[in-house]
């Protein structure tokens, strides 16, 4: 076995088929895939410490059991909430196939909750309506306020059932990307031991990212440590592109100062958004639907109601939301977790006192470019044989410029079930790509470097300084001047970042080098968004320039197309090209965005 | 309204210290307990004074974390002696005029520092058939009543952090016992309606290193940082085999 000189060993494996993340996307791509070839799933954490089983409020599909509903009406939500930049085509495949996503789930062990007559029981949630608007409507399957929690659980016990294969606690740093037959395929990916500091080559003819978001750019997120957008970044530095970038979520309800999720639930379930004086300010804003508008829409309206000096608190710097109306028995049923959060880290009784809350980054609308079958793309039409990606990682685009609330554990049941189809699909008429003899050189440079840095700087305090600036200049609102001022920052961080010290010198759960290598990926991520949002001069969806305030569909109802180019920047962003994509359009027509 | 708002931003900041019990075999076999001051905050948890630690004064102390509130299971550890989430412990709660012992859950194998060898504990999990067996193939879901689904809600909840099995002295002495969570998580199957493997979960359970070796310590109820009542799931798990599933 190859010995390096830090005395790590390298190992080889073969599977038809590699899926990078155990989350909610490449465990149900598991699922399909593990019972007809060899596949091995890849995880950073044990499957379900997945980000996933953070999610609260549920999951969409017009199934129809309490009220009327339908997928076209789904389908008309998810584009109007997606600010008209979603694909149709793939938001009506989302809406089509969600039924029989959650008879899966249901039919593999899910505990949805019931109706009195059995069935699985539904309720509101923002921007999903009735009619193209008329009313709120009951489409949100739901587990308690642990929904994504009853996902993950369920479909790891799934895996478990089907015998898949996983290598856990494995950290994938490289795309090995191989030319064969005249095109650049994916051959491998290479992965860091944590328990050993061992370097692993998974070789695969279909090769599934599902490697979830990356929240950490940001300091305040509803995001887990570990969502350093590792997957996105790989793509980034293969030089394929990145799409809508720009476009990040920030959900309206985390606990003030903290950024824990409470879920959009609270407010389906009737909770009521109010500002110091106790007005419930969503009246002014979403005449129609309140406080179940989008949460773009909602997130820009408390921050604009601390802006305006009428949030609540010693600093006013924050909203309420109000649960006190609601009898203790519907929050214990329906939404005991959240309920546990405000008093476990903020000390608050939700029964009796309304909870601090104020917008908290959440999920990356964009990601790596894929069609409809999931395989990614390297332009805008054209397709890397054998790659997908699938999840918060991947762009399809069912999100548009805003994601609807229950749309994502939607989106990773569905599109990460099509990946596992079409990965098979694939690797049955595909050869193995060879790897290259250097296939794991550029992991070994990326750790020798981490590993014998002896500089001066720490990765935690240049993780917080990108963080700061990311909070202040690119969050809800964004104008040039302060995308500008972000880019500067962090190519100072950059700068500094190649002065960082490593002072766990060790082989064994290295986490201190780990740190140093994801702080990279937020570098690149952070960058590319930056550029993204400075270039789309409107506002749109999640998108808010100060200097652009209204939507510009003549000029920019297309994605964002980031590509990285091979020279070195004399000004900050300079070696990130912005190109741009059409949006597929079927039914639906771009209309004022009104609720 | 606002007046009634408590104040969170506010809370000054303090100094505690944390004695944390380190072990790495490749620097020495020994373990050695160092103690760190940190200064925190009133909404601080223990995890982020672990972080402070690890981001301010040694890189090289290890442990597990991921969502940092509660619910991904990462970070079970002990913490002056009980067995609590580091991120669900808020500082403020401890007695703090004391220093805080943090030291890794008991019963497993220690890898370094606050980091165990989770495999055995999750080979009882798997053990224990923890996946729905049902020969029918439904077109549509199945159908269950909303008091046949809180039959088994409580159990749930878990989120496979360890802290009740390695509150255990049962697992302790003997690590052969499957331990309160692979029980816990039987239960959920066996007394979901939808179910047909309760039989041979329940054979596999009432094995010598099954349900009849739990003393009923409630140690593991404790624990557990979801509030689910293990010791009770236990005992329904030993009367469903006694009597068959109620």
């Amino acid at each position: 076995m190859p010995q390096n000189e830090h005395g790590t060993n390298t190992h080889y494996h073969q599977h038809d088929i590699v899926i990078v993340g155990a989350g909610g996307a490449g465990m149900r791509a598991a699922i399909e895939a593990g019972p007809h070839l060899k596949t091995a799933v890849i995880s950073k954490l044990f499957p379900t410490r997945s980000h996933t089983g953070a999610a609260q409020g549920g999951m969409a599909a017009a199934l129809a059991n309490v009220e009327e509903d339908n997928w076209e009406w789904h389908t008309f939500d998810t584009v109007k909430g997606g600010d008209y930049l979603v694909d149709q085509d793939a938001a009506e495949i989302l809406a089509k196939e969600s039924v029989q996503a959650v008879i899966d789930l249901e039919n593999m062990g899910l505990p949805f909750n019931r109706t009195p007559d059995g069935k699985i029981d539904q309720r509101r949630f923002g921007g999903h309506t009735r009619d193209h608007g008329k009313a709120p409507v009951r489409r949100s399957c739901y587990a308690a306020d642990r929904t994504g929690h009853m996902i993950l659980q369920t479909l790891y016990q799934t895996c478990v059932k089907l015998g898949i294969e996983f290598f856990n606690e494995f950290y994938v740093l490289d795309l090995v990307m191989t030319e064969y037959n005249g095109e650049q395929r994916p051959s491998a990916v290479v992965a860091f031991e944590l328990a050993t500091g061992d370097i692993h080559v998974f070789q695969g003819k279909s090769i599934v990212f599902a490697t979830g978001g990356f929240g950490k750019i940001y300091k305040t997120t509803s995001n887990a440590h570990t969502l350093t957008g590792d997957g996105v970044g790989i793509i980034w530095r293969k030089g394929l592109p990145l799409e809508d970038m720009e476009f990040y979520q920030f959900h309206p309800t985390g606990l003030a100062g903290l950024g824990i999720l409470l879920s959009e639930a609270a407010r389906g379930e009737g909770g009521i958004l109010r500002n110091a004086s106790g007005e419930r300010f969503m009246e002014r804003y979403a005449p129609t639907i309140k406080d179940l508008a989008p949460r773009d829409m909602v997130a820009r309206a408390m921050a604009n109601e601390v802006r305006e000096g009428r949030g609540a608190g010693p600093n006013k710097d924050y909203v309420l939301l109000d649960l006190t109306h609601l009898p203790p028995e519907v929050i214990d049923a329906k939404l005991p977790d959240i309920t546990e959060f405000a008093r476990t880290y903020l000390g608050v009784e939700p029964y009796t006192e309304p909870v601090p809350v104020f917008p908290t980054a959440h999920y990356a609308m964009g990601g790596i470019p894929t069609n409809i079958k999931t395989e990614v793309l390297s332009d805008n039409d054209t397709i890397v044989r054998g790659l997908f990606a699938a999840g918060e990682c991947a762009c399809v685009s069912v999100h548009g410029a805003n994601r609807l609330g229950t749309n994502s554990l939607l989106d990773i049941n569905v599109f990460g079930k099509r990946a596992g189809i079409y990965a098979v699909e694939y690797a049955r008429e595909a050869d193995f790509v060879p790897v290259p003899e250097n296939a794991i050189s550029d992991v070994e440079k990326l750790l020798a470097i981490a590993r014998n840095s002896t500089g001066t700087e720490k990765v935690a305090v240049l993780r917080k300084e990108l963080q700061d600036t990311m909070d202040k200049n690119a969050q809800v609102y964004r104008t040039e001047e302060s995308l500008n001022e972000a880019l500067d920052k962090i190519a100072e961080l950059r700068i500094r970042y190649q002065n960082i010290q490593v002072q766990d010198r060790g082989k064994r759960f290295n986490t201190d080098l780990l740190e140093a290598i994801e702080l990279g990926f937020l570098f690149d991520l952070s960058e590319v968004l930056v550029m993204t949002a400075r270039e789309r001069r409107e506002s749109r969806g999640g998108h808010f320039r100060e200097d652009y305030e209204t939507r510009n569909d003549e000029k920019f109802m297309v994605h964002s197309m980031a590509y990285k180019l091979d020279k070195t920047p004399v000004k900050p962003g300079e070696d990130i090209r912005v190109d741009w994509k059409p949006v597929t359009v079927t039914n639906y027509p771009a209309m004022e965005r009104k609720y | 309204m606002a007046d009634d708002i408590k104040v969170i931003a506010e809370v000054p900041s303090f100094t505690v210290t944390l004695m944390v019990r380190r072990y790495d075999p490749e620097v020495s076999e020994e373990v050695k307990w160092v103690d760190y001051d940190v200064t925190v905050y009133g909404t601080d948890r223990v995890l982020d004074a672990l972080h402070k630690i690890k981001w301010e004064i040694d890189g090289s102390l290890t442990f597990r974390r991921s969502c940092a509130h509660g619910v991904c299971g990462s970070d079970a550890m002990r913490i002056n002696g009980r067995n609590r989430l580091a991120c669900k412990t808020l500082i403020k709660d401890l007695d703090i005029t004391q220093p805080i012992y943090v030291e890794p859950i008991k019963g497993l194998p220690v890898e370094k520092d606050l980091v165990v060898n989770m495999e055995p504990f999750y080979k009882a999990y798997r053990d224990i058939n923890p996946f729905l067996v049902a020969s029918d193939k439904p077109e549509k879901e199945r159908l269950q009543s909303p008091e046949d689904r809180a039959r088994f809600d409580d159990t749930t909840k878990c989120i496979l952090c360890a802290a009740c099995t390695t509150s255990c002295p049962v697992f302790w002495t003997d690590g052969q016992y499957f331990g309160p969570a692979a029980i816990v998580n039987a239960h959920r199957f066996i007394f979901d309606s939808r179910d047909e493997g309760a039989e041979v979960r329940l054979d596999i359970l009432n094995d010598k290193e099954g349900v009849w070796r739990c003393r009923t310590t409630f140690n593991c109820t404790e624990a557990c940082p979801r509030g689910i009542q293990v010791t009770k799931a236990i005992a329904e798990v030993k009367q469903a085999i006694l009597k068959g599933r109620a």
